[in-house]
């Protein structure tokens, strides 16, 4: 009988990691109206990119992970909206979200045949070791990522919340046109919006690398848990995103503990599907006019 | 009761007023002006009314029915069309399709439009009105094709197909050359004296005092004046919306 | 280039389609059997890609379930001709279960705005291939199901690969057709409409929830209808055939060939089974290429393969609203501005 505690520390854990590429997610909605179904492939390439760091150029871990999150944001950040999303948001909304389908299936067989599509072993950044807090025994790994997490989506609330950038991000999440006229450069929001994303999804790569490992496919997985939580938390508020990631995290470690690892998806797919139809704007969610 | 009654309508975005509680009613066989200067919300109200925006606050009556926060189409079922300022077809048809999609919801079912073919009624008003408006040398030709003043047009005709109770026009005469906008205030006063309810949004003062039998003044979105266009002329509240004190 | 190669098109273009037919038939007494067995796959793909061109090309809806809808039409077929049922039958019922469940998750995603639709049938292809590999009793589980019959009308039997090629032609000419027929209804001009300017069509009365609702489930049907074919031809089917990656390669075939164009499925179905052997040296080589091609398609030619066609064949392009290529559903990114 696993100990309930331990199990809530990992499914936050790995929740944390979901809600993080998931608020990435939420972000582009909210200030571009895209899907970006490419959200799991942002996750892996920048793993395979520190991989690259640690491996091939033997740079020390400390410069690897500000080396990671620069490449993510000049190439799944500026590249990308560069490219194609001012290309394609004049178009309409539909036009870039199927190029992000495309996006997501280059990217991934890309590294499949031109990387390896083999699993790489990822160098673990937290110890292992277990820390005995109170009688409950938890992996330090848990906590350290339930920390960095925190601190990564504790700053960008207080981005949000606090600075100009954030406010102008609200105002063009509620209302584009409302913004425009305002003079907001809609444009060069949703631009910082990809940066945004970009460095929270390299980060969330090297928290989860660890856990997942390094493969051309794991995009995928990490890609739908995100579209989980956001759905399930609510797509249009960052506090849904987060709250959404956590359940999701949470509710796939004890069914995988409790029921089978097998059926664990399918818990988080009930949910999903009962969100969907009952309250489609997510638990934690507003209605949308 | 009046055709058509709004009543403390506002609304809200991202916490800017709008439009702040305005009423109005229109009455059969008005000929109704809305003015005022830019941002003062005229757009707004004809949006919360054809329910493209759904209004923060108050009402709308047609017929005496409450429409206040039914979908566009049901409000186009119930008999009001409109034009649009930034003018909106569909591109890729033609002149006499462009009509034919204005009409083809208002009768039937979801199914009768998939096994039904006939449309002959529906063809020949198109006919006359495309005549009617001056179209007749690009009926065939896609709507992106022709000039602005025969896509104004076209707006326009395709407001009227359905025999609408109501038609509101979003600033007709934007961007029209003189000639054009003669027959335009010649059709509408036609139009209206064989029985159509006319409420048109205007910039242009010649035209509006000129057309309109009757003038609401809209600032910063809230009614600042209603009247005749003599009195709205003489009106100081009114100057000093345009002009600013 | 010209207009003159416009009319010429146009005037030659029954004759075009009657040798297209000719072609068509003459296929199996051409081709050896693997060949015929792309040629037979292709039809299959079309009538897919058919339905989804309804769904996605014409009404806006990003649907992501297309390989499930496939997927009950082929397990329809797979476990009721062994109980007994003619294949006819259930085929039918294999595109009417498409139907439904496409009514069913319709119905309350296109209540709430954008996108929807996409994430509830994102959700919807993984549920059904979990319970496909899951429910071994009735689905076989990850094996599938093998040794699946080919239809037979008492003595006329439709085993061979030829005989079934005519089989699968003729479905796939009454999909065609019935494609042909919705969209030349006031349906096919809702649906262009709702392309064209989805706000002026609501205006105009147009029902977008209802519209799209049947475009969807109608699409469904088309992928139920295809995947019941699919199962005879490869005479076994398991799981994996149904994937979320496969509902994404059938959206990206849609886009390909050409969104919202009659004439689109032909060209996407047709890229998606001869690329992949064409590149067959190199499998996961043809994924790359084809994502790169849909990326790059919708940076330069939004409107797919057929815009090329209409590029030869002079078709007036279209100026002053919107940009090149019609303006996607969702209508222009500005639409109304307060005033």
């Amino acid at each position: 009988m696993r100990d309930v505690p331990q199990l809530f520390v990992a499914g936050v854990s790995i929740g944390s990691i979901y809600a993080m590429a998931a608020i990435g997610f939420v972000l582009l909605w909210q200030t571009s109206g895209t899907i970006n179904f490419a959200q799991g492939e942002f996750v892996v390439l920048p793993a395979f990119v520190m991989v690259f760091f640690l491996t091939v150029l033997h740079v020390p871990f400390a410069v690897a992970l500000p080396a990671t999150v620069v490449v993510s944001i000049l190439l799944l950040g500026l590249l990308v909206k560069k490219v194609l999303v001012e290309r394609l948001l004049r178009m309409g909304v539909l036009p870039l979200v199927i190029a992000t389908l495309g996006l997501s299936m280059l990217i991934r067989y890309s590294l499949q045949q031109f990387w390896t599509p083999l699993a790489l072993p990822f160098p673990t950044i937290f110890p292992r070791a277990p820390i005995r807090a109170g009688g409950v025994i938890v992996s330090s790994e848990d906590l350290m990522n339930v920390l960095s997490a925190a601190l990564v989506i504790g700053t960008l609330q207080l981005l949000i919340r606090r600075t100009k950038l954030g406010w102008a991000m609200q105002a063009v999440a509620q209302n584009r046109d409302l913004a425009l006229i305002l003079g907001i450069n809609v444009s060069q929001l949703v631009g910082l919006t990809f940066m945004l994303n970009a460095a929270l999804t390299a980060a969330a790569a090297v928290l989860i690398a660890p856990i997942y490992l390094v493969k051309y496919d794991i995009g995928i997985a990490i890609g739908l848990k995100a579209f989980y939580a956001a759905i399930i938390g609510g797509f249009n508020q960052i506090r849904g995103a987060l709250l959404g990631g956590l359940l999701v995290g949470l509710v796939e470690t004890y069914a995988g503990a409790y029921i089978s690892n097998q059926f664990r998806d399918a818990f988080v797919l009930l949910i999903l599907i009962g969100v969907l139809l009952l309250k489609p704007e997510g638990l934690w969610g507003v209605r949308e006019e | 009761m009046s055709l058509l009654e709004i009543d403390d309508l506002s609304k809200n975005f991202f916490h800017l007023p709008a439009l702040s509680r305005v009423s109005l009613r229109v009455e059969p066989g008005d000929l109704l002006g809305v003015i005022g200067p830019n941002g003062s919300g005229k757009t707004t109200l004809f949006n919360c009314v054809t329910g493209v925006l759904r209004p923060s606050g108050g009402q709308v009556r047609f017929k005496g029915e409450d429409i206040t926060n039914r979908s566009a189409d049901a409000v186009y079922h119930r008999g009001i069309s409109r034009t649009f300022q930034l003018i909106q077809l569909f591109p890729e048809m033609t002149v006499l399709e462009n009509l034919l999609m204005a009409a083809q919801e208002r009768k039937g079912t979801l199914l009768s439009r998939l096994l039904g073919r006939d449309e002959t009624e529906e063809t020949d008003r198109a006919h006359k009105l495309v005549d009617y408006l001056g179209l007749s040398r690009v009926k065939h030709s896609a709507a992106a094709n022709l000039s602005y003043g025969q896509q104004k047009l076209l707006d326009f005709g395709m407001a009227l197909m359905p025999h609408p109770q109501v038609i509101l026009l979003d600033e007709p005469m934007a961007g029209v050359n003189p000639t054009m906008i003669n027959a335009l205030v010649g059709r509408i006063k036609e139009l209206n004296a064989q029985g159509y309810t006319f409420v048109v949004i205007e910039h242009n003062m010649e035209v509006v005092m000129s057309l309109c039998r009757r003038i609401v003044v809209l600032s910063q979105g809230a009614k600042i004046a209603e009247g005749t266009p003599a009195e709205i002329h003489d009106n100081p509240a009114v100057m000093d919306a345009y002009f600013g004190s | 280039m010209s207009a003159e190669a416009g009319r010429a098109v146009r005037q030659w273009r029954p004759l075009g389609v009657l040798a297209g037919a000719a072609g068509l038939l003459l296929l199996p007494l051409l081709l050896e059997q693997y060949k015929l067995y792309l040629a037979s796959l292709t039809l299959v793909y079309l009538i897919l890609a058919i339905g989804l061109n309804l769904t996605l090309g014409y009404a806006g809806q990003i649907s992501l379930a297309h390989a499930a809808f496939m997927s009950l039409g082929a397990y329809a077929v797979a476990i009721l001709v062994p109980l007994g049922v003619p294949f006819e039958g259930g085929l039918v019922i294999g595109a009417i279960v498409a139907f439904f469940w496409g009514l069913v998750l319709g119905f309350p995603a296109l209540k709430v705005k954008h996108h929807y639709l996409a994430m509830v049938t994102l959700g919807f292809n993984i549920i059904v291939f979990l319970v496909l590999r899951n429910w071994e009793s009735l689905t076989g589980g990850s094996s599938g199901i093998s040794g699946i019959a080919r239809p037979r009308w008492g003595p006329i039997r439709f085993q061979s690969d030829g005989a079934y090629y005519y089989y699968i032609l003729g479905w796939a000419m009454l999909a065609v057709a019935s494609a042909h027929w919705i969209l030349h209804s006031r349906w096919g001009r809702a649906f262009r409409a709702i392309r064209q300017n989805e706000m002026r069509a609501e205006v105009v009365g147009v029902s977008l929830r209802n519209y799209k609702l049947i475009a969807f489930a109608i699409g469904s049907a088309y992928a139920g209808l295809g995947g019941a074919l699919f199962a005879p031809l490869l005479t076994y089917i398991d799981p994996g055939a149904f994937t979320l990656d496969r509902s994404i390669q059938f959206l990206m075939m849609v886009v390909i060939g050409g969104l919202g164009r009659f004439e689109g499925p032909f060209v996407g179905a047709a890229v998606l089974t001869l690329l992949p052997e064409a590149l067959r040296r190199s499998q996961g080589f043809y994924l790359i290429i084809f994502s790169l091609a849909v990326i790059l398609m919708m940076l330069f030619m939004p409107k797919g393969l057929v815009g090329i066609w209409d590029w030869i064949v002079g078709r007036a392009t279209h100026r002053g609203l919107g940009p090149a290529g019609p303006p996607a559903p969702g209508g222009p990114v500005t639409e109304v501005t307060p005033q």
